[in-house]
């Protein structure tokens, strides 16, 4: 890519295994044809290579990696089934918990702070072999859309690094496409999955809510939060997706259903599918991003699919709506943040001082302005004109979405408005910044999933990232056009 | 209000005019063997954080899931004070406060489990129970330091998380209540209930059963006053005692030309007086909100018929059984008493054996006492003792003894303990002899009794009673001396 500064860094074998698939790494492995070992020292190069420039890790974890990897081996070794996801090396977005393995949320208020337990998610990558290398940076508790709110700096897009890599995954994002991980996990409250992933060239998942447990995710927006994987193909996502999905009992709003079988008709094709294009869709979006759905609805209509126009007449306030919802359930969830049981504490003289003093120094500006618009908007005497009506808001977009989908399969949009934008471009202006998710949003609004896949480049010759988005439990249609758009991209 | 006669106001003691309105808050404990949301341990009096775990403690990413025994529980609190059960869902309350780990409590808000209820109280007055919701405990804060046990002022405070998480029912009454007896009558009839049902040990002392009191005074042809809520009331006595002085207090301040604020006060058992916590006007605002990490709780009609197929008896119920089968007055100490140790069905099974119901419930009141709830004779004795009675083989007073006697012993044969203590029965022409012997040497008693003074008749039964050094029937006694008489 043109933008790209500076040589490949990663040279010679090591190329090897950080541009194969997981899958591909996961078959040798399994095999005996590669150990997971040699697969994690080739990506912890590469992270020993390129991180201190890219800093898309809070924490890398190589000791315990290598523990991880060694166990995979023995495990081969022994004639075990390592899992599905053997010796895969995988970054974790630093708001999943950990166990004895400190877990920030890119914040100054969890100084310190070491869980006493493993998120779901973790549980099942470890389960399923995979070997996780560090946890990455993000906007702090995932409020951003460039990770430049990170209390620890930003990450770098290693695509061009005077460019933001999105946000607010932009860690995980930056470390798949960097080569430091196979696999990232992120969290998407409005799109911080698919907005990083566009931005840095790499597939992004916004699974259905409730079909992966949230259990051990720090809570933004609970309503809307939901965890997905980041990868470099759309089969690896599907593989992904498959271990990570399925009912948990330790989160009320995880769906009673198995995980989704996705791999097995990814490649059945878009022949006979309706695929919608929004005609009412909000304007805003660049030049060379609309180039590039246009181009992904020719590619889809040459390999059999039929285009048609359908409106959703509610995607266009999303955006509002949800910088009301996700605030209001932000300002209950972090109102914990107080000093008391974890984390930093500012010592002061009396309980109310010290609430105020530590989390004045423990939070940075981004989530202090959503804390006060999500206080102001449930406070008494405002909860009817502010909370209340974005809920009505939000029921619209999921009927109007319900509506399009009784004409299409899934609707084609772009991803985000923009391609990599540069550092600073939009950290004096909260509203540009917000408006980076206009096109994300409302599908955690609705609870459908959604998911980005690159789909060529625009200006400076950066990936754009083309969303597809399905119906409620509608994943595997999701793949299957996510693989087809995939496979004919230019 | 409710619109049905409450039977309380006419009753009602006013005071200078002004007639006390009570409506009550009573916070109780689940029995559960866990958490409303989490699998630690909901047990009172262990070590300190023992009982917690990362739901408990609201760490970051912790959810809670919802415990199925304790929605079972607070639906039959609900089926017991006559409540609608109905879909609901689970709402934040927002506030800081240090035992309070999420700095949210997760209860219940514009829609209840359970809602429209009522409780009938023994003197068969009707309060109605506005709705009886479902929530978790906080953390119990110790102040170390400073004065009187609160934070402000204290150097610093202890924080135990077990309590934490802990189910609760809140009962919210209607203010149906009209005097500090009556709301006695509640707190305790209520705490009847609880324990019948098996919904919670409702121990005022431990804190499993709390209870916060909305007092206001008004003229009964007024609207109503304005109310003060009243908290820290910690036993039953309190309750009555806390309500009196606030009823004086608001009385007070009307005679005097002030008005009440609407304020949250402290009851200080120690000077017997209410004070100011909170006004009005620092009233938090808990921005409540749907529970986004819960899902609506919609007990199915399944559910709750099975819940209220399986309601034991309720106090009511049983007082009224016994009233019924032993002759007892409904509303007396006798069958209020045995109800509430839970010995009525032991009562009536000594009925069922053949004994005399009357006897056996003045027996078990009397002989049970300190004996804890679990009657130790079997019902077939006791039956045999009060058989013993009415056949008049047994004074009262004998049978007394004989009765400590099977209790220590856990039953036998009562006969044959009568036997041994030398308990014989008079006979028929003993009696009469000692009768006589006593009229003779008592003519001024006899000729006054004779005359139709009946409290003449004392001091020839005692004389009877003492001849026979206790063995003789006292009631056959005055039966012949009435015989004679006529």
């Amino acid at each position: 890519m043109a933008a790209r500064n500076g040589d490949d860094p990663v040279p010679g074998d090591e190329v090897l295994a950080n541009d194969r698939s997981a899958i591909e790494l996961a078959a040798d492995v399994r095999a005996g044809r590669l150990s997971a070992l040699t697969v994690l020292e080739q990506h912890l190069a590469a992270i020993e290579m390129r991180e201190p420039e890219i800093h898309a890790f809070n924490t890398v974890l190589a000791d315990e990696a290598r523990e991880a990897a060694m166990a995979v081996d023995a495990a081969v070794a022994a004639g075990r089934d390592p899992g599905p996801l053997a010796g895969v090396p995988v970054a974790l977005k630093d708001n999943l918990c950990t166990r004895g393995i400190p877990t920030t949320c890119s914040s100054k208020i969890l100084d310190g702070w070491k869980p006493p337990y493993d998120a779901t998610v973790v549980e099942r990558l470890h389960a399923a072999g995979a070997v996780v290398v560090g946890k990455t940076n993000l906007d702090e508790f995932a409020m951003g859309s460039s990770t430049e709110n990170s209390a620890f700096g930003p990450t770098r897009n290693p695509l061009d690094t005077s460019r933001v890599p999105g946000g607010s995954s932009g860690g995980s994002a930056a470390a798949v496409a960097a080569g430091f991980a196979a696999v990232g996990l992120g969290s998407d409250t409005g799109g911080s999955i698919r907005q990083p992933a566009a931005l840095c060239g790499v597939v992004g998942v916004k699974p259905t809510y409730g079909r992966v447990s949230r259990y051990g995710l720090v809570a933004f927006a609970s309503s809307l939060d939901q965890i997905g994987p980041f990868t470099r193909t759309v089969a690896d996502a599907a593989l992904v997706t498959e271990v990570i999905a399925g009912h948990d009992p330790a989160d009320s709003t995880s769906i009673p259903q198995p995980a989704p079988e996705l791999s097995g008709t990814l490649d059945d094709g878009v022949d006979g599918l309706r695929v919608g294009r929004i005609t009412d869709l909000p304007t805003g979006a660049d030049p060379d991003v609309l180039a590039g759905v246009d181009a992904a609805f020719d590619a889809l209509a040459a390999a059999g699919a039929e285009v048609v126009d359908v409106e959703v007449p509610a995607f266009t306030y999303g955006l509002t709506a949800y910088y009301l919802i996700a605030p209001a359930e932000a300002s209950s969830n972090l109102a914990r943040y107080d000093g008391v049981r974890y984390g930093l504490r500012v010592p002061a003289a009396d309980t109310n001082t010290m609430y105020m003093q530590t989390r004045a120094a423990g939070f940075g500006a981004e989530v202090k302005r959503r804390i006060m618009l999500g206080t102001y908007a449930l406070s008494a005497g405002y909860y009817d004109a502010y909370y209340g009506k974005a809920l009505k808001v939000r029921r619209l977009i999921a009927a109007d979405f319900a509506r399009a989908y009784e004409r299409v399969d899934v609707l084609v949009s772009p991803t985000s408005p923009t391609v990599a934008f540069p550092f600073g471009a939009k950290t004096e202006n909260p509203l540009a910044m917000y408006l980076c998710d206009t096109y994300t949003i409302p599908s955690n609004l609705s609870g459908d999933p959604a998911m980005t896949v690159p789909f060529g480049t625009g200006t400076d010759g950066l990936p754009v990232g083309v969303q597809v988005l399905a119906p409620m439990l509608g994943e595997a249609v999701m793949f299957r056009v996510a693989k087809a758009l995939e496979d004919r991209a230019p | 209000m409710t619109t049905m006669q409450t039977g309380a106001s006419e009753a009602s003691p006013q005071r200078d005019g002004y007639e006390l309105v009570v409506g009550l808050e009573v916070h109780v404990e689940l029995a559960t063997a866990t958490k409303l949301f989490s699998p630690s341990p909901n047990r009172f009096g262990d070590e300190p954080n023992t009982n917690i775990d990362p739901v408990t403690l609201g760490l970051p990413g912790a959810l809670p899931v919802l415990n199925r025994r304790a929605v079972e529980l607070a639906m039959r609190i609900g089926l017991a004070l006559n409540c609608t059960v109905q879909a609901c869902a689970f709402h934040r309350k927002n506030y800081f406060y240090p035992d309070m780990p999420k700095a949210y409590q997760i209860s219940q808000y514009d829609v209840a489990l359970n809602v429209d209820g009522h409780l009938d109280l023994p003197d068969g007055s009707r309060v109605g129970i506005e709705r009886a919701h479902l929530e978790e405990d906080t953390g119990k804060s110790t102040h170390m330091g400073g004065a009187g046990g609160r934070i402000h002022g204290s150097e610093s405070s202890l924080i135990d998380f077990n309590r934490a998480g802990v189910p609760l029912v809140e009962i919210v009454s209607r203010p149906d209540l009209r005097s500090s007896e009556q709301a006695r009558a509640y707190v305790n009839e209520l705490r009847a209930i609880l324990t019948a049902i098996g919904a919670s040990d409702a121990k005022m002392e431990e804190g499993s059963m709390r209870v916060d009191a909305n007092v206001s005074v008004h003229r009964p042809d007024e609207p109503l006053g304005t109310r003060c809520e009243i908290k820290n009331l910690n036993s039953v006595r309190s309750v009555g005692r806390a309500i009196d002085y606030e009823a004086q207090r608001q009385i007070a301040m009307l005679e005097a030309g002030d008005e009440v604020r609407q304020e949250t006060r402290h009851w200080d058992e120690g000077d017997g007086r209410t004070h100011t916590l909170r006004t009005k006007e620092d009233a938090d605002d808990y921005r409540y909100f749907l529970e986004p990490d819960l899902v609506p709780l919609e007990p199915e009609a399944e559910w709750i018929a099975q819940v209220r197929a399986a309601l034991p008896m309720l106090p009511a119920a049983r007082r009224a059984r016994l009233a019924e089968a032993t002759g007892a007055p409904v509303g007396g100490e006798a069958v209020g008493v045995v109800v509430e140790r839970g010995q009525d069905d032991y009562v009536l099974a000594v009925g069922a054996a053949g004994g005399d119901l009357a006897r056996a419930l003045v027996h078990v009141k009397e002989g049970y006492a300190e004996q804890g709830t679990a009657p130790v004779v079997p019902a077939a004795d006791l039956a045999a003792l009060t058989t013993m009675e009415t056949g008049r083989t047994l004074t009262a007073t004998q049978a007394k003894q004989v009765l400590a006697e099977l209790v220590a012993g856990g039953g036998g044969d009562p006969g044959a303990i009568a036997a041994a203590k030398g308990f014989e029965a008079m006979d028929a022409g003993a009696l009469e002899t000692l009768v006589d012997d006593a009229i003779a040497a008592n003519a001024s008693a006899w000729a006054k009794y004779e005359a139709g003074e009946d409290k003449a008749a004392g001091a020839l039964v005692g004389a009877v009673m003492k001849a026979s050094r206790g063995q003789a029937d006292g009631a056959a006694v005055t039966a012949l001396l009435r015989t004679k008489r006529t």
